[in-house]
């Protein structure tokens, strides 16, 4: 354990918003343009 | 280097926030997801010579598309053969390594489609991107199903999310960039392809250096596990090499093979379809967005469906897909009848969302069924259900689809047989579902040998 990177480390909560945004910013992006290829449907 | 990629390193202190590891999960996840959305580059990579349009020496479409059911069926090899590794050098590792197979595999895809050379497509996206996906595809999952042993289903579900959300992403990002680079002298593919080739390595790298083991014996805080295991869910472990050796390893291969194959009866050719089915009522560009809609549903119902099954129990959420999904199947040819559009979307849509359920819920059911110590090598040899699936499920429906047309019945009509055929395998599915149990005390592995580990 004391090798880890994480032995003494407690995570950041703005490290943790960080990241979430990391990856929820592009899956929003492409949800939102695959949700304006589906409004096709409804018109 | 060797130490920097080690198990030791990785593994976190006790006040790690787990909730760190699902976007590490996601960070891989939503670049290997691109697989799905290959299809974007077919119709450009059959006028790379020609530019404006195909030429004689062009590829066609019947060539390239080759290189997406390589990276499938590599996908399940490299999951399968590379199980006992990954278990053994950790996530981190498999991860970078999926990073330079993915990356890699488009680096030199762009290269083949620079000098024309379709081997170089079929070896980099098909063979070594195809070995990025398998162990991309299980590392992070295998990884999260430890780090919330309460809520298994729903942690798989983020993961493999992401894998459908990835599609989502894929797609417009290449569709922009060939329009950035396309010219009067280039279509702008093998341009492409080295832009999303080094984005994607980049962010599966931060992903494989995000990623944390639990320390041993770790436990949420609070959680305490039943003292008497839930039925079906066992708190000990079988060794990867002897899960194959349980008849619930080929039970749960069938469900995952058979309701992958099922879904891909409307997804492989929802389009087309919804076209043929309701003839002069969907536009080309609705029928895109019919696509679009069971995209959203495959997404969503990976999150949904996986987390429900924490609290339905993984037998009875398969029992939902296979019986609901059926039902569903046999009756989308009376809708497409009595020319019920809303019903017939929304059956297609809750099929979907089936579909991609079906793929989250199952590492979740083996680490029900197996224990959670070789599930990712257990997963790993699974996913050839999935690869078989990705083969001969098109095969299978194209084949039955055009003997009928052959044989004289309407192109709006061929469809139902087919439809039935897919209701049939879920049927099947069914029965499997049924007759898993748990798996026979011999099995388990002894208490000194799960300490010790097992080569």
């Amino acid at each position: 354990m004391e090798n880890s990177e994480n032995s003494h480390a407690k995570s950041h909560p703005f490290l943790l918003v960080l990241f979430w945004a990391y990856v929820l910013i592009p899956l929003g992006w492409g949800v939102f343009q695959t949700l304006k290829k589906a409004m096709a449907l409804f018109h | 280097m060797s130490g920097f990629f080690s198990k030791e390193r990785i593994t976190a202190g006790h006040g790690y926030n787990r909730w760190l590891i699902p976007p590490a999960a996601l960070a891989v996840h939503l670049c290997i997801g691109q697989a799905y959305a290959f299809s974007v580059f077919n119709e450009p990579l059959t006028r790379v010579l020609g530019v404006s349009q195909s030429t004689p020496d062009d590829w066609k479409l019947t060539t390239l598309g080759w290189i997406f059911s390589l990276a499938i069926v590599f996908l399940g090899l490299s999951a399968a053969f590379a199980g006992k590794w990954l278990e053994k050098v950790g996530p981190r590792r498999t991860m970078f390594t999926a990073a330079c197979c993915f990356g890699g595999g488009f680096l030199l895809s762009a290269i083949g489609v620079k000098t024309h050379q379709i081997w170089l497509l079929y070896i980099g996206y098909g063979v070594i991107g195809g070995c990025g996906l398998g162990l991309g595809y299980v590392s992070p999952v295998s990884t999260l199903i430890k780090w919330f042993p309460d809520h298994r289903g729903m942690a798989t579900g983020m993961a493999i999310m992401g894998f459908g959300g990835g599609a989502m992403i894929g797609a417009p990002l290449a569709v922009t960039l060939m329009k950035f680079f396309q010219s009067d002298t280039t279509v702008g593919v093998a341009e492409t392809f080295i832009v999303m080739g080094t984005l994607y390595f980049i962010s599966m790298v931060i992903g494989s250096l995000a990623i944390r083991i639990p320390p041993p014996d770790w436990k949420p805080e609070g959680w305490v596990p039943p003292a008497v295991p839930k039925k079906m869910v066992t708190h000990r472990h079988v060794h990867i090499d002897q899960a194959l050796k349980t008849p619930q390893f080929y039970l749960l291969w069938l469900i995952l093979c058979l309701n992958v194959t099922a879904g891909i009866g409307i997804l492989g050719q929802a389009s087309v379809m919804i076209q043929e089915m309701f003839k002069g009522g969907i536009s080309k560009e609705a029928a895109a967005g019919f696509v679009g809609l069971l995209s959203l549903f495959n997404m969503g119902g990976r999150f949904v469906w996986s987390s429900a099954s924490d609290y339905l129990g993984r037998k009875n959420t398969y029992f939902v897909y296979f019986a609901l999904g059926t039902f569903l199947y046999s009756m989308l040819p009376g809708f497409s009848g009595q020319g019920n559009i809303v019903l017939f979307i929304a059956s297609a849509a809750v099929i979907m969302s089936m579909y991609g359920g079906g793929f989250s819920t199952i590492p979740a059911y083996l680490a029900d069924i197996f224990g959670t110590k070789y599930v990712g090598g257990i997963h790993g040899r699974l996913l050839t259900a999935w690869s078989t699936a990705g083969i001969l499920g098109p095969v299978l429906i194209n084949y039955i689809r055009e003997y009928q047309i052959e044989q004289g019945v309407a192109k709006a009509d061929a469809y139902t047989t087919t439809l039935y055929i897919m209701a049939g395998l879920l049927t099947v599915g069914f029965v499997c579902n049924l007759l898993m149990k748990e798996v026979h005390e011999k099995h388990y592995m002894r208490h000194d040998e799960v300490e010790n580990g097992v080569e």
